[in-house]
């Protein structure tokens, strides 16, 4: 059975969406079960997930001109992978945008720290339980978060020198 | 005081035997802008990719020893042309002007880099759109990066700038300038954002 | 005491702020700051084609910048579902070896600086110089080069190429033995590098740190044998491996590599399918200009068969070369110059291509797909919506976790480890921050 296979059917009501391209393996689910799936993914013998590769997100703010409706608008994006046995899979979490929390997994993988920092600095998801959430490429001084799609390119907040 | 340079032969020679005390600060004015001139001193506050060219500048292929530019000072107390390297960030504007002030005049300032020239093509929220509306340059090399002979030349064109002593002490404000488009708005609404994804 | 190593410092490659909580000599804590070079890689990317993409990446990874554009071109081509030919993947192994030989030789050069060892510096800047050679003969550009195409590359290798880079290999080959008897068994270089800065392999998982770093620990992971992209199945490399997870361990890592690096292009050179294979071209060669008039006036049918002359920069992509570098797909790969200049079916092809609104379309989806970078995994994960421009473009950059991990390694340690230790890391700002 493939990592989807087994998490799909533990966790069948948490799963959002799920879809196979090429060799990658994609599962959304909801934020309640993501401490859940990543503890199975992380200690079940025959998955063993020992590496959080990348933690990221996206902004589905009018996506595709509004052809493909989500009912969400972020989805924060994991990607998995297992030394031992050469897998990876991709677990996505449907973010609302009335209550951009998920969980942290800190904890669990040393590497969630920083990712989840960046997040919280570029799209303004909150992870709770983080150890020290602050903004890592930005200056604190700085408003929003740039890469939401509401927020122009162009739109500067210098610390000195004029307001172009 | 900042002048040009005074030419030895010719019409004004006359006027230089006939004052005595002339003669003698121009001529050591000369010999101070000379020595300045082969003896750099740079800070180089490197930050990004053009920091490779510069490297490859320093190195034994293009040689910038020749010019007399060979030894860099890291502190900015005792160095006199501060090579700023690569793009700035917003973030990191107000070390670059610490920095500058901390240094001991007389100083010069080269933009390496079209980052620090213009911006280049980084026109986003978080690149200062030219280091010249932040601390004042003398030299613009463009280039992205700009080849080590391109470096060169704007070296020697700089110690062509060390030796009349003439120094650069203006901002640029892209406001001062007509036909600026205007600026960008603040609210970026849904309307907006539709129109400029396209549907 | 708190000192405060600012975000300008010469030792430190590239801009960051390491605030050391400090008793005497001895490093109690480390906060690292990062963000000082934040260019808004994804958020300009989010606002150009895909072609346009391609020099965003070169600067992310400035020191090995093919390496980054194969990436992006690779996770572009898995969206579309697009083979290339197998003479551009030869090329672009080919290309991404030799950046990753002048990132190891900039990494080993700089650390070596800033021990004291200044000798070390120039002869490896001298052997960078021989491999920038190579590459502005190829791309045209020493450092940020954009070769890469989706679809294939730029340009064809020149004639000739493989005896050039044969005898710049060798000279580069000299470089390293020399270094290696400067460096390999000097008493200050070994006590300083030795034992200092070290890692355990269960917290290199954890931090999930990969490339050279995680591989000094003692576990073999390579993407290029994990998941094996392009051609790297058909060529014979072995994966250098440490023992202690120190600064030693890496420098010799970072050594081996270099010379598998230069193996494999050799191997490239002998198994690289032959160049040009539409060469039966009846090679008549006139000006475009009477091209144009005799197309005007009708005469179309010779003109398939006649060789346009074109600018010297566009060397190495006409008609002869195209084909064996880029996919057959009209969809996504520009035409040859003679057709764009040549004929109107060319020179319809070539602006559907290139205007704003059309051009090279993936389907809806997204993709990640990994590749070996200098540091570690590289991985590029897109997200498409049917446009022109991407969605998302997220580049997992193979520097923060280490740079997340260095605490860890110089708690414990004086202040003076920090310096062998950050320049073991290979930090490229570029790549942290993007």
């Amino acid at each position: 059975m493939t990592p989807l296979q087994k998490v799909q059917e533990q966790f069948s009501k948490d799963i959002l969406e799920a879809r196979i391209f090429s060799n990658e393996e994609t599962l959304t689910i909801k934020p309640s079960a993501l401490k859940a799936v990543a503890e199975f993914l992380k200690g079940t013998p025959g998955l063993e997930f020992n590496f959080l590769m990348d933690l990221t997100a996206v902004d589905y703010l009018f996506y595709a001109g509004g052809r493909v409706q989500k009912e969400w608008r972020f989805e924060v994006v994991y990607h998995f992978f297992s030394l031992k046995f050469n897998h990876r899979i991709r677990i996505k979490v449907a973010v609302d945008e009335t209550n951009p929390q998920v969980d942290s997994l800190s904890g669990l993988w040393a590497s969630a720290n920083w990712y989840e920092r960046e997040v919280w600095d570029m799209f303004g998801i909150r992870f709770t339980d983080h150890p020290d959430l602050k903004r890592i490429l930005m200056y604190e001084e700085f408003q929003g978060h740039p890469l939401r799609k509401d927020y122009p390119v162009n739109k500067r907040q210098p610390l000195i020198g004029p307001k172009i | 005081m900042p002048g040009k340079t005074k030419p030895w032969i010719g019409s004004n020679a006359m006027s230089r035997l006939s004052s005595p005390s002339n003669f003698f600060t121009s001529k050591l004015k000369d010999a101070l802008g000379w020595a300045r001139k082969f003896s750099i001193f740079q800070y180089p506050f490197v930050t990004a990719c053009c920091g490779m060219e510069y490297m490859s500048t320093n190195a034994s292929h293009y040689d910038q020893d020749r010019f007399g530019a060979g030894f860099p000072r890291f502190s900015p107390r005792q160095s006199d042309v501060l090579f700023v390297v690569g793009t700035i960030s917003q973030k990191m504007a107000p070390v670059l002007k610490t920095v500058y002030d901390q240094m001991c005049e007389p100083k010069w300032v080269v933009a390496f880099g079209v980052c620090t020239c213009t911006g280049g093509f980084y026109d986003n929220y978080s690149t200062v759109m030219g280091i010249d509306t932040v601390i004042p340059v003398d030299i613009y090399i463009p280039g992205c990066p700009p080849r080590p002979e391109n470096v060169i030349d704007g070296l020697i064109k700089l110690q062509a700038k060390i030796q009349t002593g003439e120094q650069s002490r203006t901002l640029y404000d892209p406001r001062a300038k007509k036909g600026r488009p205007a600026e960008v708005q603040d609210d970026y609404t849904i309307e907006q954002h539709i129109k400029h994804i396209g549907t | 005491m708190l000192l405060n190593v600012g975000p300008s410092h010469p030792a430190m490659h590239g801009v960051i702020r390491l605030i050391m909580e400090l008793d005497g000599e001895k490093i109690k804590g480390v906060d690292v700051e990062i963000g000082y070079l934040h260019r808004a890689f994804e958020k300009m990317c989010e606002t150009v084609t895909y072609t346009q993409c391609f020099p965003y990446t070169d600067r992310l990874n400035y020191v090995s910048p093919l390496i980054n554009n194969v990436g992006f071109a690779l996770c572009v081509e898995k969206l579309l579902g697009l083979d290339i030919p197998d003479r551009a993947k030869y090329i672009r192994v080919i290309m991404s070896e030799i950046s990753r030989v002048t990132d190891h030789l900039t990494c080993i050069g700089a650390t070596a600086m800033e021990l004291g060892a200044l000798s070390v510096f120039l002869y490896m800047m001298k052997a960078r110089e021989y491999l920038y050679e190579l590459i502005e003969e190829i791309t045209g550009a020493r450092l940020t080069i954009s070769y890469v195409r989706i679809g294939g590359v730029k340009a064809d290798l020149t004639a000739g190429f493989a005896q050039r880079a044969e005898g710049k290999i060798a000279l580069v080959r000299k470089t390293l033995v020399e270094v290696d008897e400067l460096l390999t068994r000097n008493r200050i270089f070994f006590d300083r590098m030795k034992d200092v800065g070290r890692i355990s392999g269960e917290d290199a998982i954890s931090y999930g740190i990969t490339g050279p770093f995680l591989r000094s620990t003692g576990i073999a992971y390579d993407v290029r044998k994990a998941s094996p992209y392009l051609i790297y199945d058909r060529l014979a490399f072995e994966v250098p491996v440490g023992t202690s997870g120190d600064n030693l361990d890496r420098y010799f890592v970072r050594m081996a590599e270099m010379e598998q690096s230069l193996r494999m292009i050799e191997q490239c050179f002998k198994q690289i399918p032959d160049g040009p294979i539409s060469g039966s071209l009846l090679g008549c060669v006139i000006p475009a200009a009477q091209m144009v008039d005799a197309a005007k006036m009708g005469q179309t049918q010779e003109l398939i068969e006649d060789e346009v002359v074109t600018d010297p920069t566009l060397q190495g992509s006409t008609r002869k070369y195209h084909d064996a570098v880029n996919a057959i797909d009209k969809e996504v790969v520009l035409p040859a110059k003679e057709d764009t200049y040549g004929n109107i079916e060319g020179l319809m092809n070539h602006f559907k291509l290139v205007m704003y609104g059309h051009g090279i379309k993936p389907p809806i989806g997204e993709a990640y797909f990994p590749v070996e970078g200098a540091n570690g995994e590289l991985g590029f994960y897109i997200v498409s919506d049917g446009r022109d421009q991407p969605w998302r473009v997220r580049v997992h950059p193979p520097c923060f976790p280490i740079m997340a991990a260095l605490p860890k390694c110089l708690v414990g340690s004086v202040m003076a480890d920090l310096i062998p230790t950050f320049g073991s890391v290979n930090m490229i700002a570029g790549e942290l921050d993007r």
